[in-house]
């Protein structure tokens, strides 16, 4: 294995283990804004999108290039506008004790 | 330097995720990443050269516009269905940067890499067919209930098998259409895992391809060597996972039980008190009750996204708090169709989210609760749950209603809930039974209630 490849894998594992750590303590009362705010951080596929696309030669990879961008881009702005949505109406009633 | 930016993008998605684990700081998480991901972009198109801008500059076009529509449009009642397609998106972008490695290389990588692409290819498709078919379920153009196949699971075990044998066969030969065939495989793959699974198992469904549009993109990263698609990839596949687990513990269900065994159709035990007699109430009934307790306690379920019943329910909880009863809302969790499905639909109609309690906060108080409220939940509130155990759903968490005082329960019909089995709590000493539509109930109840 080349050592890109390892170091890919090293990173993959410790992100993993971040992510474990970081979002275990979430309420459920979060847990749909965390879905799709999560869903759209995966959208970070984008960016192989993009060089896919600036890369491509011939119709059909231009086409597989396109494709790939709008998939990721809808998924991307849509994940991050539907997950402030629904954090905009989340709302502590104001001056209620406990 | 491009590296130092992609990292600085994938600590962004860090402390996003981190801010979204609290209700004041969520909406600036959610701000963070989105700065984390617009670095991202940028960095990448500030470091191409020579290349075509069509296709990219259309893309983030129509991508961006769909996306756009979809989030601003959708109501709050349908974000279950938005966050499967989303996943989906997610899913099919993963896969398609793993086919355009393909047309651009002619399929020739090595052994690591091919197993990459081959990865990417197969669990981005899973996702994309996966998620549609959720999708469907979801809002209503498929049907919601299990769809058993004839040896469905010995079907997919062929197809999962046959899938690795066409992903060796790709990367030892180098050949491209053994690539396309995995893709294929994988789609239907996809569908047929989804399409036994019933509806009220779709918390677990949705958080497991959450999980599966983030490893498919940490995937991709590796097939183009990009830190920021591996970081990214591997937390959101966390996150999915977590999820999955918890939603498992509240349905007392291993992951592998909701994916193979498609549990509305599992018969029930004999149901023994379909007999027993119900008692009755008309919204007089429940008004007066409500009226004169201290505390009362909401339990919304699907019916009440289904009803779209949140907006009534908390003009009643104000009705209610003004003549100095306390209201309070217990939300189990898998109510509804997606984690945290409940709470966004009461957000939505501005109840605050300190009222909400979880299964842990809530058991404690049932005993000394006047009046529970149970609108559109049929199992998660189901006492056999706890007490009996030859039934289907025994050691399931369940929301205790039964110890309190006074149960009201707003149901169309006595049917029996989405796992077929009766609830003994209707026919309970203590438990009303107001027969409507849970929206219509709500209003007929609030309207009663300035007779009180």
């Amino acid at each position: 294995m080349s050592e890109v490849f390892i170091s890919g894998i090293v990173v993959f594992v410790l992100a993993a283990f971040v992510g474990l750590e970081v979002i275990s303590k979430v309420p459920p009362t979060l847990h749909t804004p965390l879905m799709s705010g999560a869903n759209a951080i995966s959208g970070i596929t984008i960016v192989g999108a993009v060089i896919a696309a600036g890369v491509g030669q011939g119709t059909f990879a231009l086409v597989l290039g396109f494709l790939a961008v709008t998939a990721a881009t809808i998924n991307v702005v849509g994940g991050f506008l539907v997950t402030d949505r629904m954090l905009e109406m989340f709302k502590k009633k104001p001056g209620r004790s406990k | 330097m491009t590296e130092i930016l992609y990292l600085g993008a994938a600590v962004l998605f860090i402390f996003g995720l981190k801010q979204l684990s609290s209700p004041r700081t969520a909406r600036r998480g959610n701000m963070l990443a989105s700065v984390g991901m617009l670095i991202a972009v940028v960095v990448t198109l500030a470091n191409m050269e020579d290349i075509g801008w069509g296709p990219i500059i259309a893309g983030l076009l129509v991508g961006g516009g769909v996306g756009a529509a979809l989030a601003l449009r959708v109501k709050m009642t349908s974000m279950p269905e938005l966050v499967a397609a989303f996943n989906g998106f997610g899913g099919v972008a993963s896969a398609l940067v793993a086919l355009a490695e393909i047309e651009r290389t002619g399929a020739v990588f090595d052994t690591e890499t091919g197993v990459v692409v081959a990865l990417s290819l197969g669990i981005g498709s899973i996702t994309f067919s996966g998620s549609f078919v959720a999708f469907g379920k979801l809002n209503g153009s498929l049907p919601g209930r299990p769809i058993l196949l004839p040896a469905g699971q010995l079907i997919n075990a062929i197809l999962a098998i046959a899938m690795v044998a066409t992903a060796v066969w790709a990367i030892s030969t180098e050949e491209a259409l053994a690539y396309w065939i995995v893709v294929g495989i994988a789609l239907v793959l996809g569908v047929l895992a989804v399409i036994p699974i019933g509806g009220a198992d779709m918390p677990v469904v949705i958080s497991l391809l959450n999980s599966f549009s983030g490893v498919a993109a940490a995937m991709a990263g590796f097939v183009i060597s990009n830190s920021a698609l591996i970081i990214g990839g591997a937390l959101v596949g966390a996150a999915g996972f977590i999820l999955t687990v918890l939603m498992g513990e509240a349905m007392n269900r291993t992951i592998a039980n909701v994916l193979f065994s498609g549990f509305g159709a599992t018969t029930a035990g004999p149901v023994s008190i379909g007999d027993k007699p119900v008692k009755s109430a008309t919204p007089d009934d429940v008004a007066i009750a409500l009226a004169y307790a201290e505390n009362v306690v909401v339990v919304p379920g699907y019916g009440l996204a289904v009803a779209q019943a949140q907006h009534a329910v908390r003009e009643l909880a104000t009705e209610l708090e003004e003549k100095g009863v306390t209201v309070n809302y217990a939300i189990h969790p898998v109510a509804g169709r997606m984690p945290g499905h409940m709470n966004v639909l009461l957000a939505e109609a501005d109840v605050p989210y300190d009222q909400l309690l979880d299964l842990d906060q809530s058991n404690p108080r049932f005993p000394q609760t006047d009046v529970v409220l149970v609108i559109g939940a049929n199992d998660v509130v189901n006492p056999s749950a706890r007490d009996d155990d030859t039934s289907p759903i025994y050691g399931m968490p369940i929301l205790e209603v039964d110890l309190a005082a006074t149960v009201v329960v707003v149901k169309r019909s006595l049917s029996p809930g989405f796992a077929g089995i009766d609830n003994p709590l209707f026919y309970q000493e203590g438990t009303m039974m107001l027969f409507s539509d849970g929206k219509a109930a709500v209003e007929s109840v609030i309207s009663a209630l300035s007779n009180v």
